[in-house]
């Protein structure tokens, strides 16, 4: 038997009938709601992770809250509130979808064990039986959520069998079928563990496998170069496989630039909700009261500042204090507190202090470590708030994504809209969920779950109406091994040209072609280096100099398995932010004031682009081919 | 901050075929150091790419030796503090340690079930095939009912 080391993988095939591509929320969802639907149908489903799915994707290190239960809301509301944040274009089909369906999932996830908090006197009441919760918004319930993944994952591991997971497995592409380049029917990557290498052939997929993430240039480029806010693992793999396979993509151009605790990005809601806290900037001035009347020019911003003001817009109220050079901007934590002292108890005081320390420490434990290094106590000391670099995603407050098959019953939704399966995308047999799906925001983990418990079900209908087809690669296993194991022969090859192992005019490592990506991207393309300005000229630029790091991509080196990761990873990223790019090029407007501005069209223009755009990538051409489609209201 | 091993207490799982620290991490970055060609210290877990680190917290929470313990990324943070948690099968407690000392302690539930015990379909209802193109239901038929008059076209 030869023996497989680096450098020389085994590879191995299998064929299934469905394939799960992530183990975040959105891929446990279809973890779970799969198996009951295909129960008794003989169909084979499978789950790949990059990662352990007790602790993968965006809710590894837990949550403090669940952002999206309707409870006594209507639907309907929920589509009105992911409009308004998102500047009127979203999909509103799904968003209703996603309304209707979210609450159950968040009632399976306290029958698992998730400790979801009561109001008073509910306490021992379950979600499902009536218990009230405790609402830190009109959407938001508060959760003890340290474990929130484990618990998910430990339910979705049982619904679908430790036997159908194979974690560590990272998917470089999807393939197309032989005969019929609009289906899907493979996908190809690697195990980050032992020399294999995988080709899965199936019937249909979900890709499920998060938002991107360190494509910009992030703040801190030091040891705290992986401190991003969202995620730093999730490199954009749905993006960029979903685009080479052909799937239109919507809404590319969005992106999310959260506020937050400066350096750490701990969570800023539990002290403007539960402390009615309140911004200032560097004099000390309350600038909301003072100027946030700049967002009600209605030649610049439309009808969108007249009334809540989406999230865009209160960083641009923000971003135009710094800019103006009136910060650095702060959380008044003092006086908060100082006001919150005249009305309750130290007691009452010292419980709300936990309930905020917790709220950092199940989410982004590092925003303690800077109070803790900093010394900072917030009754004495206020601190920095900073808007982040940006990320692309379509779960949290941001719509980047894929255009994808919405439901059927609901009225005055376009036919073109429905074009078979629900959630799938405009590749036969592709489906999507989570942060890959574009046009349909706000979801977050709650959202996310449901929604691929929705495309599961539909992944399950499409097998079993496709049962006798079979699936034929459009690509060889050897173009596939050749393909996906080029980084290591990169290396392999010239390693001894020099004396230095990663300075050599042979290849490049995935680090540093991050870092050019990262750069051009900060400087052309709206990063925190221009306060998030750009415009056709600089775009230009961009496209010049992406153009060529994508054909540099091919030099990648990967002196092991670990480095392999990054390689693809950092590849899945250049192709998401080349979407990213394509799309502000093509929408001339600034639909999104505070996330980006195109500075030679400084305002919104809802008579020319109060649209989706919509693109598709040809990978034989390497071109992109964008174009407007009609937004239409569905909610009053 | 980064994670660190701690020399003294981390145990390399024992030899075990995959450390805790390494199955667990989201980003790939705890590395066991075999034959300590690496750090100089044989069968220990060492963090391989610091600047990456989340401090998500998954290594630290899981280590059966406490082996794992963060300093605050060098380039943003004050030396000096430090953030630990200790994770029990219902509950988790932090001591965080300021740069000047001062000493706070958290204690908060993580789960009202035994670790293990989540049953995915445990009293829900079996998928009824009539259903499978129904968009209005998922296997458990919960749907959230909305009020259509709020459709432009209702
Ligand atoms: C700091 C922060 C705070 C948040 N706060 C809240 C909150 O308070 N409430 C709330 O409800 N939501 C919150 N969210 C949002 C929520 O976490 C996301 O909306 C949700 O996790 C998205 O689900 P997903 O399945 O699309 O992606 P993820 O959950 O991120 O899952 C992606 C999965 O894909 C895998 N993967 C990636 N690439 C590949 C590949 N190439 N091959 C194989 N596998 C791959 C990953 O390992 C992971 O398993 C927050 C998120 C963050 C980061
Ligand atoms: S989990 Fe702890 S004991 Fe095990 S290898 Fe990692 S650091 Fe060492
Ligand atoms: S803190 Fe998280 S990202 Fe950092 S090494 Fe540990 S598990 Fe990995």
């Amino acid at each position: 038997m030869a023996e497989y080391i680096f450098g020389n993988p085994e590879v191995i095939e299998e064929e299934v009938d469905l394939l799960i591509i992530g183990g975040g929320m959105a891929a446990c969802g279809s973890a779970f709601e799969i198996p009951r639907w295909a129960e008794g149908t003989g169909l084979k489903v499978k789950l790949v992770d990059k990662a352990a799915l007790s602790r993968s994707g965006a809710v590894a290190q837990g949550l403090s809250a669940i952002n999206t239960y309707l409870g006594e809301n209507d639907p309907a509301d929920y589509v009105r509130y992911v409009r308004n944040d998102l500047m009127g274009i979203v999909r509103e089909d799904l968003i209703y979808d996603v309304g209707r369906h979210v609450d159950d999932s968040v009632h399976n996830f306290e029958d698992w064990g998730l400790p979801i908090w009561k109001a008073q006197g509910d306490e021992e009441k379950s979600l499902r039986s009536g218990g009230k919760p405790v609402r830190s918004g009109k959407w938001q319930i508060m959760i003890n959520g340290e474990s929130y993944k484990w618990i998910v994952a430990e339910a979705a591991k049982k619904a679908l069998g430790m036997d159908n997971i194979q974690e560590r497995i990272f998917i470089v592409r999807l393939i197309n079928d032989k005969n019929d380049p609009t289906r899907i029917a493979g996908a190809a990557g690697f195990s980050v563990r032992e020399h294999k290498l995988y080709i899965y052939k199936f019937k249909a997929c979900m890709l499920a496998a998060g938002g991107a993430v360190n494509v910009f240039r992030p703040r801190s480029i030091g040891e705290g170069g992986g401190r991003a806010w969202f995620p730093v693992w999730n490199a954009g793999s749905t993006y960029s496989m979903a685009a080479e396979a052909g799937a239109e993509m919507t809404m590319m151009e969005n992106r999310f630039v959260p506020a937050r605790f400066k350096d750490g990005y701990g969570p800023v809601g539990a002290w403007f909700l539960l402390f009615k806290a309140k911004l200032m900037n560097g004099a000390g001035e309350d600038f909301g009261t003072l100027r946030g009347d700049i967002i009600k020019d209605e030649k610049r911003f439309g009808k969108y500042g007249m009334g809540v003001p989406g999230t865009c817009l209160r960083n641009h109220i923000m971003l135009e204090e710094m800019i103006a050079g009136r910060g650095p901007i702060f959380m008044d934590t003092p006086t908060a507190l100082a006001k919150l002292a005249e009305k309750m108890t130290p007691k009452e005081i010292k419980h709300l202090e936990a309930e905020a320390w917790e709220d950092f420490l199940d989410m982004t434990i590092s925003q303690c470590g800077i109070w803790a290094g900093e010394n900072i106590e917030p009754e004495k000391t206020p601190s920095e708030i900073m808007p982040t670099e940006p990320y692309l995603l379509g779960s949290h407050s941001g719509c980047a994504g894929i255009w994808v098959s919405g439901p059927t019953d609901l009225p005055g939704v376009p036919k073109e809209w429905s074009w078979g399966y629900r959630s799938m995308t405009t590749v036969k047999g592709l489906f999507s969920a989570g942060d890959g799906v574009g046009a349909s925001g706000h979801k977050f983990s709650s959202g996310s779950f449901a929604e691929g418990r929705i495309a599961g079900k539909a992944m399950v209908k499409y097998a079993l109406d496709n049962k006798d087809w079979k699936p034929e690669l459009e690509r060889t296993k050897d173009e596939l091994v050749e393909e996906i194991y080029r980084p290591v022969r990169n290396f392999l090859e010239h390693k001894d040209y020099t004396t230095a192992i990663d300075i050599n005019p042979h290849y490049i490592t995935p680090k540093m072609l991050q870092y050019r990506l990262q750069k051009i991207m900060d400087e052309y393309v709206a990063g925190v280096a221009t306060y998030y300005r750009t415009n056709k000229k600089m775009l230009e630029v961009a496209e010049f100099k992406l153009e060529m790091l994508k054909e540099d991509s091919l030099k990648m080196r990967a002196k092991d398995l670990h480095e392999l990761l990054r390689a693809w990873e950092n590849y899945h990223r250049i192709m998401s932010a080349e979407a990213h790019m394509k799309h502000i090029q093509f929408r001339e407007e600034t639909r999104y004031p505070g996330f980006y501005y195109r500075m030679d069209y400084n305002y919104i223009d809802d008579v020319n682009w109060k649209c989706f755009s919509n693109s598709t990538y040809d990978k034989k051409t390497k071109k992109w081919a964008l174009k407007k489609v009609p937004y239409v209201q569905i909610i009053k | 901050m980064p994670t660190y091993v701690r020399t003294e207490k981390c145990d390399g799982c024992k030899g075990q075929d995959k450390t805790a620290c390494m199955y667990i991490c989201p980003h790939d970055l705890m590395h066991l150091d075999r034959d300590g060609s690496v750090t100089g210290h044989a069968m220990k877990a060492y963090n391989v790419e610091p600047e990456q680190c989340w401090e998500c917290y998954s290594c630290v929470k899981i280590c059966p030796q406490n082996a794992i313990e963060c300093r605050h990324y060098a380039d943003i943070v004050p030396l000096g503090a430090s953030v630990q948690p200790l994770r029990g099968t219902d509950s988790i407690m932090w001591t965080i340690k300021f740069r000047n000392g001062t000493m706070k302690r958290f204690k908060f539930p993580i789960r009202t079930t035994p670790e293990g015990s989540a049953d995915p379909y445990g009293g829900k209802p079996k998928a009824n095939m009539a259903d499978i193109a129904n968009d209005e239901v998922l296997f458990t038929k919960a749907l959230h009912a909305g009020d259509r008059s709020q459709f432009v076209k209702a």
